[in-house]
């Protein structure tokens, strides 16, 4: 067992912390405040391939492992929430679900586009009644000819708007399963500009708040037919497998966070003097950092395990779990005691960790919330 | 077209330095970076790749651990990478360093030589100059616009209060400034190849025409008395006067030190 990483990691690990601090930090604290969509910056790390860093080279993509991806999310999210869930949700929730699922041709028709980040995606479960619960879909699809027929709204849909290839989950029709009717789910492939796909309120949010956060509308979308997304009545299927895959990116977003809430504090209690001496010299400093320092640490290696396992094994729902819940958890505790040693400082919206707290809070929440996580573990546990 | 890019892996200032106790620096112990200028270099060569075709090959003398800049060079897009290495090339100063790297350049084919302009580590500036001494080539120095028309390199020498514009023929050496552009980021996925790429080493013995008194420790004129780390300075003195004022305040305080 070795706990280092490979020099080809450590060399991406600085590849992604100098774009950061170049690109992604200067834009961080404006990005936040305007509520504004970091388009030039999605731009450069088109340019710079992160876009498609788990994507094989055949697609146009980088060819590289998951872990180098999750760690890509896990160093932008050091600055901004913003920007590590923009990644996150483009290639865990968009190009995922089309590398696993796909047809060879829709492959070639969208894979490319997505890894050059030529085009941006998303991903789309949530409706108004049914969150965590997907059997609460309303949203349905029917077929008519060579034309599927797309009716119906989602909400809360990041990278909304912005994005240029969605994947929507509706439902198709009604199955029997142990003498009950349910309702029969399929995953499609939609593209912005497609008449009948329309856009509603943008989200007013408590953080991430330059990630785009949006309603999606479908009135008679018509969509080929041939943009149903792996098999009809497989939706489900792919819907919780691709959110396996979403909550190790997540999962290093809350990971980002915290580490960027804590290198703020150490540098700051190192500075701060109060009764004539720095902060980081009182006990009950050292104790708080010793402690955040522990579960960050604790949170990368669930996080890096979960990446290991994507890579390495056909499930991998526990351990996506384990690192979501741990690694969210971490990231709220964590930015909470950095705004705690900031002092009334911490409050105020010019220091990062006003906004990393806030932007924390979304990663106990989006894409299974923290109590789905313990039932995905508790599951596993009584098996 | 072939362009050699010498590059230099030095210390991160960030890190802090650390010294042997010959007064020569600890490098196995220091956070390791491409060297600035350099990285302007291998920009500027790859620029020229993008836009005439050409092949680029980056060479460095170092420890064994000096590969990874060269694997940064070619995840930046460089298509090559030679490192010279050798426990009897350590120790060196500039004039052992340009001696050995010019005799791994004499195995090259080249039409440009590309170096930055100074390391940031020894900051000397005196490598690039001497290495077209030894290959017998023209150099331009402090290169901070470059273009290739035909056979010639057209150059902007960076001066005090101007530049000087040099057309030179081919094969020459320039030396580049930071100045020179803005270097690209490495992609992940070239980040990967080049770690599945093949590093070409060199040893004393692939060196061409080199004299042993001209290697490492025993070739380097160059002897360190001693070194330290930066002693840090006191606070200093704020006052706040008109420019007329601030003068006679300045004059008075040279005067007083008896440096005027």
């Amino acid at each position: 067992m070795d706990f280092t990483l490979s020099k080809k990691h450590l060399l991406a690990q600085s590849l992604y912390r100098s774009f950061t601090e170049n690109e992604v930090k200067p834009m961080a604290h404006e990005v936040d405040e305007k509520e504004l969509f970091p388009r030039e910056t999605v731009e450069k790390m088109a340019r710079c391939g992160f876009m498609g860093i788990p994507v094989p080279k055949e697609y146009g993509g980088q060819g590289c492992d998951v872990l180098s991806y999750v760690m890509c999310v896990e160093e932008l999210a050091k600055a901004c929430g913003t920007t590590a869930v923009i990644l996150s949700a483009h290639t865990s929730l968009c190009i995922d679900p089309i590398l696993t699922y796909g047809t060879e041709q829709q492959k070639q028709n969208y894979i490319p586009d997505l890894a050059a980040g030529r085009k941006l995606g998303a991903f789309a479960l949530t409706e108004p009644g049914a969150g965590t619960d997907a059997q609460g879909q309303q949203t349905k699809a029917v077929l008519d000819g060579e034309q599927w027929v797309l009716n119906g709204s989602k909400c809360f849909i990041t990278n909304g708007k912005e994005a240029d290839i969605y994947i929507i989950i509706a439902v198709t029709g009604t199955v029997e399963k142990r003498g009950k009717q349910s309702k029969e789910i399929s995953a499609f492939i939609v593209e912005k500009g497609t008449p009948g796909f329309s856009f509603g309120t943008k989200e007013k949010k408590m953080g991430i708040r330059g990630s785009a956060t949006y309603e999606l509308i479908f009135d008679d979308c018509r969509i080929p037919k041939e943009n149903l997304l792996g098999m009809k009545g497989k939706g489900f299927g792919i819907a919780m497998h691709t959110l396996d895959g979403g909550r190790i990116g997540i999962a290093a977003q809350a990971l980002g966070l915290a580490e960027g809430a804590f290198e703020s504090a150490v540098k700051y209690v190192k500075e701060r003097k109060q009764f004539g001496r720095a902060l980081g010299q009182f006990q009950n400093t050292q104790f708080q950092l010793a402690e955040m320092a522990t579960k960050i640490e604790a949170a990368k290696m669930l996080v890096y395990k979960a990446a290991l396992a994507k890579e390495t094994q056909k499930t991998y729902s526990v351990e996506a779990a384990k690192a979501k819940f741990y690694a969210s958890k971490t990231a709220m505790e964590v930015t909470e005691k950095a705004v705690q040693l900031h002092g009334g400082y911490g409050y105020i919206r010019e220091y990062d960790v006003e906004r990393m707290m806030r932007d924390a809070k979304i990663t106990e929440i989006y894409e299974g919330t923290s109590e789905v996580q313990l039932m995905v573990i508790s599951s596993d546990v009584l098996k | 077209m072939n362009i050699v890019v010498c590059i230099k892996q030095v210390p991160d200032t960030k890190g802090g330095v650390k010294f042997n106790p010959d007064g020569t620096l600890d490098r196995s112990a220091m956070l390791a970076i491409m060297n600035p200028d350099d990285k302007a270099g291998l920009e500027a060569a790859l620029k020229i790749k993008d836009q005439y075709g050409a092949t680029v090959t980056v060479i460095t003398m170092g420890l064994p651990k000096a590969d990874e800049v060269l694997r940064e060079a070619l995840a930046m897009g460089a298509d090559n990478g030679i490192l010279v290495t050798d426990r009897v090339l350590g120790g060196a100063d500039t004039w052992a360093t340009s001696s050995t790297l010019a005799g791994a350049l004499k195995r090259l084919d080249y039409d440009l030589i590309i170096t930055g302009r100074q390391a940031i580590d020894g900051d000397t500036a005196q490598v690039g100059p001497q290495l077209s001494e030894h290959l017998d080539i023209p150099v331009i120095s402090y290169v901070q616009n470059l273009r290739i028309d035909g056979e010639y390199v057209v150059a902007e020498r960076q001066f005090e209060d101007r530049y000087h514009l040099l057309r030179v023929k081919m094969p020459c050496l320039i030396t580049a400034l930071s100045e020179l552009n803005s270097p690209r980021y490495m992609t992940p996925g070239g980040i990967f190849d080049a770690y599945d790429a093949e590093i070409t080493v060199w040893g004393r013995q692939d060196l061409k025409e080199v004299d042993d008194s001209n290697i490492g420790l025993k070739g380097s004129p160059t002897q360190i008395a001693k070194a330290s780390d930066k002693v840090r300075k006191g606070a200093g003195e704020v006052v706040n006067l008109d420019v007329p004022e601030s003068v006679d305040y300045i004059m008075k305080k040279l005067r007083e030190r008896h440096i005027i």
